[in-house]
């Protein structure tokens, strides 16, 4: 059987993020998972802290305030510093701009106007604070994204804005989704189909959105050359799955975590733990067997209810998935679950896995379920990412700081030296 | 077995209502990318298997274009069997279209190899002769410019009757398959070089065709006889405790899961005794080396080689312990292929509607072979290999290759 310094068990953000971390910072590394993970479906934007309830502005200020009110928030265990570390590291491995001092305001596909505070470089000229006058482009064959009402939605929010719908479908593709149109980007000569078609149609536009389509290959040099050739400021607007700019940060996070020496299998479905206090092997399905993987470490990183790392049986109990940890948060049968209102408290939202200020799962009574189990990103309990828009700073926080404390441990501490 | 997962095989249908239309297996489909033939894996699979009752037929044909590289399946978020339901959607879908005769010959291997080995010479020049492959290309709809192995003229078989495997405390069974046993009888010989001089006995059955080609052109009746048959050959050293370890690694995916999964055959007792024994070659060899029982002093090989992962490598679920080997070696310069699929998928890429499309797909592959200056492509599979040779022009040999050599063993 093989041991390895760490296990991580998922690859979404939290997961990549734990993973590059401990494989950069000299562990052996496996990483668990049962598919490509959500970071594929994402906006790829890291949302820290965008409601609190009131929209906010500047989340480093509001961090401590947020921390004091929601005692068991994923983001009370990890601390702001471990946010702030974790964004820095963040951006150096990526092609993003933006901090947690202010956060930027981004339109969303259909126009809403969305805090966010670490955007991708292809997004940042996005940036609605102080209004703006800009041409929206979509096409006619990409049902993702309608300039009209995008345009229309910002104009009611006082943006200046125009719609423009070009033809233009790539070639060779049975369904021009966002992902055909940004490999037909990658080519020149698309590119060069595109620029002509806007010819004299851009006006008084000080900038253009796009849907989030500018590449899949060849994303730098696409937003280059359109920045150069249509000589005004360009940005991407995210659209639904297939989202390219999630994949293309899958992509580069995952090309790290190969370089850092990092072994990923897929396909592979962890169904139980061996061992005591500690975790000392896990039970793995590949295909029709069973096998046991050893590791010093493991870091749950599974995702909560949509990413089934979490689950609901039809008499509303709730169970974690891979190591059968106690859910805490789900509320009893009988007890309310959801309210009518959709921007409301569902009590179900805050359902997870609780833990110490180690990360450590704990079970009902406060305890320690596995000394050397460490769980990041939506698996956590107590929080609500999608009225707080915090889910992406959650997992890169949490996986980020997971890391650091396996790395921090003295055992891999001192192989490692 | 049992069956409370949804990747078990008794749910492997039903597996569809975990789908949530995420997209990510659309993402990954390297024929949908290439080509408006194919609508991609989440429409023909998904979401057209809710339409395929039992006494209807299938609603589209162009599920004919799935390779069955079983990407899709590798790749989902949520345990569908996305390529599993396509394959057995196409069998059906084939038995109402019919199944030319170019597909029932290039699902038979073990055909072509009884028949064109006594006459190698002139089976190759036939293979490589243009107008014989033009008109096999108009009689039959193999694409004339397909890539086609060489027969060796001398089988690995026969070799294995004259051979014998010193004694040793541990004995595998070695399960070479079709395409060593007639085209590259080399490296069937080198693997049983590297098992010995790592301290295991081999033993070579006899063995037939593990029923792959016939599964992927939708035979299924026939491939069930093969896989049997098989079984048969094998299960004796299963029952004897002997790990059956395979250089092919379609053939042992086939042995280890799909036989089960696609073509049903969960009630075969010869095949269930067998299938959990069967391990791919670098997955046993680094098991061994995890062990400490892999003899690891290497001889450089001063080489920069491209490391490309087929698609039913990565159906094992065993990540790519090739890349773990080849780290071992002094001086051997390895470039992970940035590729999921060469594109040929078997005998996908040799019918004439298709060859392109296969090219099409290998060419992100074929373009880091030409830029990284590779002198050898390392591949796990043989059709695989075939192809990428056939493209770039670059060798292409198994990683067993790489490992024989650094062993000083050729």
């Amino acid at each position: 059987m093989r041991r390895y310094d760490a296990i991580v068990i998922g690859l979404g953000l939290a997961g990549l993020t734990a993973a590059l971390r401990l494989a950069e910072g000299g562990a052996r590394v496996l990483v668990l998972a049962k598919g490509v993970g959500a970071t594929h479906l994402s906006s790829s934007t890291i949302d820290v802290l965008g409601y609190a309830p009131a929209a906010v502005e500047r989340p480093r200020e509001a961090l401590p305030g947020f921390i004091a009110e929601h005692p068991d928030h994923p983001y009370a265990r990890v601390g702001v510093d471990a946010i702030a570390e974790a964004i820095e590291w963040f951006k150096g491995r990526v092609d993003y701009s933006g901090s947690l001092e202010a956060n930027l305001l981004l339109a969303t596909a259909v126009g809403a106007l969305r805090p966010s505070a670490v955007v991708p470089r292809s997004m940042a000229h996005g940036d609605l604070r102080g209004g703006g006058k800009l041409a929206a482009v979509g096409f006619a064959t990409l049902k993702d994204f309608y300039p009209a009402l995008f345009a229309d939605s910002l104009r009611r929010a006082g943006v200046e804005a125009r719609a423009i719908t070009l033809e233009l479908p790539p070639e060779r593709r049975a369904d021009a989704n966002a992902l055909a149109f940004a490999r037909a980007l990658d080519g020149a000569a698309y590119r060069d189909r595109l620029v002509e078609a806007l010819a004299g149609q851009l006006g008084d536009a000080e900038r253009v959105a796009f849907p989030a389509v500018l590449g899949y290959n060849a994303a730098p040099e696409v937003l280059e050359a359109l920045e150069a050739r249509l000589g005004r400021p360009v940005f991407e607007v995210p659209t639904l799955p297939p989202s390219v700019p999630g994949i293309r940060l899958h992509r580069t996070l995952l090309t790290a975590l190969r370089r850092a020496g990092a072994a990923v299998r897929l396909n592979n479905v962890v169904v139980g733990a061996e061992g005591g206090e500690r975790v000392e092997s896990l039970r793995v399905r590949v295909g029709l067997r069973e096998e046991r993987v050893a590791a010093s470490w493991v870091v749950l990183a599974t995702g909560g209810f949509a990413s089934g790392g979490l689950e609901l049986d039809s008499r509303w109990q709730a169970r974690e998935t891979a190591l059968g940890l106690p859910v805490s948060g789900a509320p009893a049968p009988g007890e309310p679950r959801f309210e009518p209102d959709y921007f409301a408290h569902h009590p179900f939202n805050a359902a997870g896995i609780a833990v110490d200020g180690e990360l450590r799962p704990l079970d009902g009574s406060g305890r320690r379920v596995y000394e050397n189990v460490l769980v990041a990103g939506a698996t956590l309990a107590g929080s609500e990412p999608w009225k707080e828009k915090s889910g992406d700073g959650i997992s890169l926080a949490t996986g980020y700081a997971a890391a650091g404390l396996v790395l921090g441990a003295p055992a891999v501490a001192e192989a490692r030296s | 077995m049992d069956h409370d997962d949804v990747l078990g095989p008794l749910l492997m249908r039903e597996s569809l209502d975990h789908c949530v239309k995420c997209t990510i297996c659309e993402t990954y489909c390297p024929v949908s990318n290439v080509t408006p033939l194919f609508p991609g894996p989440k429409y023909v699979g998904p979401q057209a298997e809710r339409f395929r009752t039992a006494d209807e037929p299938s609603p589209d044909a162009s599920l004919d274009y799935c390779s069955s590289c079983g990407i899709c399946t590798q790749v989902c978020p949520h345990g569908v069997h996305i390529a599993e339901i396509n394959t057995q959607a196409r069998a059906k879908l084939r038995q109402r279209t019919g199944f030319p005769l170019r597909d029932r010959i290039i699902a038979r291997p073990t055909l072509a190899g009884r028949l064109g080995t006594p006459v190698a010479p002139l089976a190759n020049w036939a293979l490589a002769n243009r107008p014989l492959r033009l008109l096999a290309e108009k009689l039959l709809g193999l694409h004339h410019r397909a890539p086609m192995p060489k027969f060796a003229g001398s089988t690995f078989q026969r070799w294995a009757r004259k051979h014998a495997s010193p004694a040793a405390a541990r004995r595998v069974a070695f399960f070479h398959g079709c395409g060593a046993n007639y085209y590259e009888p080399s490296l069937a010989k080198m693997t049983v070089a590297l098992l010995e001089h790592n301290g295991v006995g081999v033993e070579i059955p006899k063995q037939g065709c593990c029923g792959l080609p016939l599964q992927s052109n939708g035979l299924f009746d026939d491939a069930r006889k093969y896989v049997h048959k098989l079984a048969e050959a094998l299960v004796p050293y299963a029952r004897a405790g002997m790990d059956i370890v395979g250089t092919s690694t379609s053939c042992t995916l086939m042995l280890k899961r799909e036989a089960l999964e696609i073509l049903g055959m969960e009630d075969d007792e010869l095949l269930r005794t067998v299938s959990p024994r069967v391990y791919d070659i670098s997955e046993y060899l680094l098991a061994m080396h995890d062990r400490g029982e892999l003899d690891t002093d290497f001889r450089p090989v001063p080489e920069t080689v491209t490391y490309h992962a087929p698609c039913q490598q990565q159906g094992h679920g065993i990540g790519k312990p090739a890349l773990e080997l080849m780290a071992l070696v002094p001086e051997l310069e390895v470039v992970e292929s940035v590729a999921s699929c060469c594109g040929v998928a078997g005998t996908y890429g040799l019918k004439r509607e298709k060859y392109q499309i296969a090219m099409d797909v290998g060419v992100s592959l074929f373009e880091q072979v030409a830029d990284t200056r590779s002198d050898e492509v390392v591949c796990d599979s043989e059709t695989c290999r075939w192809q990428i040779e056939h493209a770039t022009g670059v060798k292409s040999v198994h990683p067993v290759e790489i490992l024989h050599r650094a062993s000083g063993l050729g």
